[in-house]
C-alpha cells in the first residue's frame, strides 16, 4: 500500500448541549492511503460529516475536537494555528459540499469563484492567468468556457456539483473531501457525477474521503470502506470483502437494507430500532440493543477494533 | 432570475409597465408616484441650489402684505411677515433633504460596518455592541433626537448628527441579522473549506447579499428622518429661524390657525406628509422590486 495522507488517531468530538454533552465522534482512528477511495458510511446522525469537518477544523460550534490527532501529510493538523490551517484548505485538503444549489455565492460568478479560489492560495497568480487556469478546469468537468461568467443561478444542480469539484480540484488538493457529494443529485445526474469524480480519481491519483450512507455509491467509487455508528468506528475493510462478507451485524443490516433487484424475499429487511441517543450511550457495545447476535459480554464491555485478515478490522465480540 | 430575464429585455419591462397591472409585483402606480415625488424633489432641491431665482419670490424677504391668503399673486398665501409660502416651501425642501440624506448617510456609514463586524465575529465584541444598539433603540427616537440636537446646537449638520445617532441602530439590527442568517449559509462554509480569509468571506460573501436590505431600509430612513427633521424644527432645534424649513414654519403659522389663517401651516405640512409619503413608497417599491420572493411571476 501507497504512503498514507492522513491519519486519524483516537479522534474524539463532543458537542456541549443543554442536554448533555454529544459525543458524536468518539476514539475513531483511521489511516487514509494517497490515490485510494475511502467511502465513509452510516447512518444518519452518526458522525461521519463531523468527522470530516474535523479534519478541516470547520466544526461548527459548539463542536469540539476533545482528544485525540489528525496527521496530515506528516503534520498534526490540531497543533496548526489558524493561518497555516486557513492555507492549507483548499490549497491542501478540500471539500466538496451536498448540496450543489446552496453551495456557491449567488452573487459571484463562476469566473469569480474559481479565480478567488486559486488566487487566494496563489497570490503571485496574475488574473488572466488564473482565469486561463478556471477555464481549462471547467472544460475538464464538461462545463464550456462560454458559462464561465455565468452566475450559478444559470447553471443546472449536476452543474454546480461539477462548478464545486472544480473548486476542490482548483489547486491539486492532496485530500478531498466529499461530504454527500450525490444526496440532492438525481439518480442520472448521480450517475454521470460519479462517472466524472471516477475519471478525475483515476486521471489525477485523487484520494477521496466519500462521506455517503448511500451503500450504492460506496460500492461504486470506494476501495475500502469505514462503517461508522453511533460515533464509533465498527468496521474496516476494502470495499470486495466488505460487500461479500459483512462481519460486523451493523455492516450486514446496513447491506440487507439496500433493495435489490436479485432479492428472492418479499420484503425488504429493515434494522429495528434506531440510533442510540449519544448524550448517554448504552453500555458496551453501542449496537447491541438492536443486534440479533448481541451476547451478554455485548452490554458489558465495550469491542476494540480487532485485526481479522489483511487490512480487515472489526469491533465486534463475535470475532 | 426573474430580474436577469427583465434587465436583459427592456422592452419586456416596458410592456409590462404599459400593461399596467402589476410591476414586479408591486403596486406599480404607487412605486411610481413614490418615485416621481423623490426624483421631483431631488431635482427641485438641485435647482434651487444652483439657480437662485427658481421660485417666484425670495423666501427670506417681504414681498407682500402678511397674510393675504392664496391667490393668483402668491398661491399658497404669505406668512406673517408678509413673506411668500410657495417659495419658502420649494427653498425648504433643500434643508428637508440635505439633512435626511446626511443623516441617512451617517446612520448607513455608522450602522453598516458595525453590524457587519458585529454579526460577523461574533462574541463578545458583539455581545457589547447589541447592548449598547438596543439600548439606543429602545429610546423615543424623536425625545433622543431632541435631547442631542439640544446638545449639539443648531445647524443642517449637528440636526444630522443628532437624527443619524436615532437610526444607527436600526441599520445596525438589521445588517446584524442579516450576518447572522447568511453566515450560516452553505456557500460560506464552502468558501471557509476552499480556505478563503475572513475579510474576503465578509467582504465577498456577505456584503454583498445584504444590501439589497440595506437600500429599502436606507430609502426608508430618509421618510422617517425628514418627518424627524420636521419635529425638530417644530420646537426650534433647527437651523437658523429666518431661513426657510417646513417644520419651524409650521411652528410660527400654529398659534395664526385660531384666526381662521390656515394656509402658514397647511402648505408646509402637506409638504412633508408628501415628501415622507414619497419616500416610504420608494422604498415599499424598492423592497419589492428587489425581493425577488415578493416578486409575482
Amino acid at each position: 500500500m501507497s504512503e498514507p495522507v492522513l491519519q486519524i488517531r483516537n479522534l474524539s468530538v463532543d458537542y456541549p448541549t443543554r442536554a448533555g454533552v454529544v459525543r458524536a465522534v468518539d476514539d475513531v482512528s483511521l489511516t487514509v492511503y494517497r490515490g485510494e477511495v475511502l467511502g465513509l458510511v452510516g447512518e444518519s446522525g452518526c458522525g461521519k460529516s463531523t468527522l470530516g469537518m474535523a479534519i478541516l477544523r470547520l466544526l461548527r460550534p459548539p463542536g469540539k475536537i476533545v482528544a485525540g490527532e489528525i496527521v496530515f501529510n506528516g503534520r498534526n493538523l490540531l497543533e496548526l494555528d489558524d493561518e497555516t490551517m486557513r492555507h492549507l484548505r483548499g490549497a491542501h485538503i478540500s471539500m466538496i459540499f451536498q448540496d450543489p444549489m446552496t453551495c456557491l455565492n449567488p452573487l459571484q460568478r463562476i469566473s469569480d469563484h474559481v479565480i478567488e479560489t486559486i488566487r487566494t492560495h496563489r497570490p503571485e497568480m496574475g488574473k488572466q492567468e488564473a482565469r486561463k487556469r478556471a477555464t481549462e478546469l471547467i472544460d475538464r468537468l464538461g462545463i464550456m468556457a462560454e458559462r464561465l461568467d455565468d452566475y450559478p443561478h444559470q447553471l443546472s444542480g449536476g452543474m454546480r456539483q461539477r462548478v464545486m469539484i472544480g473548486l476542490a480540484l482548483a489547486l491539486n488538493a492532496d485530500l478531498i473531501i466529499a461530504d454527500e457529494p450525490t444526496t440532492s443529485l438525481d439518480v442520472i445526474v448521480e450517475a454521470q457525477f460519479l462517472d466524472l469524480l471516477r475519471d478525475l480519481q483515476r486521471q489525477f491519483n485523487l484520494t477521496i474521503i466519500l462521506i455517503t450512507h448511500n451503500i450504492g455509491v460506496v460500492a461504486e467509487l470506494s476501495d475500502r470502506v469505514a462503517v461508522m455508528y453511533a460515533g464509533k468506528l465498527v468496521e474496516l475493510a476494502d470495499v470486495h470483502s466488505l460487500f461479500d462478507d459483512p462481519l460486523h451485524p451493523y455492516t450486514r443490516g446496513l447491506l440487507n437494507s439496500v433493495p435489490n433487484i436479485s432479492l428472492t424475499e418479499d420484503h425488504l429487511q429493515i434494522m429495528d430500532g434506531s440510533p442510540p441517543d449519544l448524550i448517554s450511550p448504552p453500555p458496551g457495545c453501542r449496537f447491541h440493543p438492536r443486534c440479533p447476535y448481541a451476547k451478554q459480554e455485548c452490554s458489558r464491555r465495550e469491542p476494540a477494533m480487532k485485526n481479522v485478515g489483511k487490512d480487515r478490522l472489526v469491533a465486534c465480540w463475535l470475532y | 432570475m426573474q430580474q436577469a430575464a427583465t434587465l436583459s429585455e427592456p422592452t419586456n419591462l416596458l410592456a409590462r409597465f404599459l400593461r399596467g397591472r402589476k410591476w414586479y409585483g408591486a403596486e406599480w402606480y404607487m412605486t411610481m408616484t413614490g418615485g416621481l415625488i423623490v426624483a421631483f424633489i431631488v431635482v427641485l432641491t438641485l435647482l434651487t441650489f444652483f439657480t437662485p431665482r427658481l421660485a417666484p419670490y425670495d423666501p427670506e424677504s417681504r414681498v407682500g402684505d402678511p397674510f393675504t391668503p392664496p391667490c393668483t399673486t402668491h398661491i399658497f398665501g404669505t406668512d406673517q411677515l408678509g413673506r411668500d409660502i410657495f417659495s419658502r416651501i420649494i427653498y425648504g425642501a433643500q434643508i428637508v433633504l440635505q439633512v435626511a440624506l446626511l443623516s441617512a448617510v451617517f446612520s448607513f456609514i455608522v450602522g453598516v460596518p458595525l453590524g457587519l463586524i458585529s454579526g460577523f465575529l461574533g462574541g463578545r465584541l458583539d455581545r457589547v455592541l447589541s447592548l449598547v444598539m438596543d439600548s439606543i433603540y429602545s429610546f423615543p427616537g424623536l425625545i433622543l433626537a431632541i435631547a442631542l440636537a439640544a446638545l449639539l446646537g443648531a445647524g443642517v449638520l449637528n440636526m444630522s448628527v443628532a437624527i443619524a445617532v436615532v437610526y444607527v441602530p436600526i441599520f445596525f439590527r438589521l445588517v446584524r441579522g442579516q450576518v447572522l442568517s447568511i453566515k450560516e449559509e452553505l456557500y460560506v462554509e464552502a468558501a471557509r473549506s476552499l480556505g478563503a480569509r475572513g475579510r474576503t468571506i465578509l467582504w465577498r460573501y456577505i456584503f454583498p447579499n445584504v444590501i439589497p436590505s440595506i437600500v429599502v431600509v436606507f430609502s426608508l430612513n430618509i421618510a422617517d428622518a425628514i418627518i424627524t427633521e420636521a419635529g425638530l424644527a417644530f420646537i426650534g432645534l433647527g437651523v437658523d429661524p429666518s431661513k426657510p424649513d417646513w417644520g419651524y414654519d409650521i411652528y410660527r403659522g400654529r398659534s395664526e390657525l385660531v384666526g381662521g389663517r390656515w394656509w402658514p401651516v397647511t402648505f408646509p405640512g402637506l409638504a412633508i406628509a408628501l415628501v415622507a409619503l414619497g419616500f416610504s413608497l420608494f422604498g415599499e417599491g424598492l423592497s419589492e422590486i428587489l425581493n425577488p420572493r415578493l416578486t409575482e411571476a
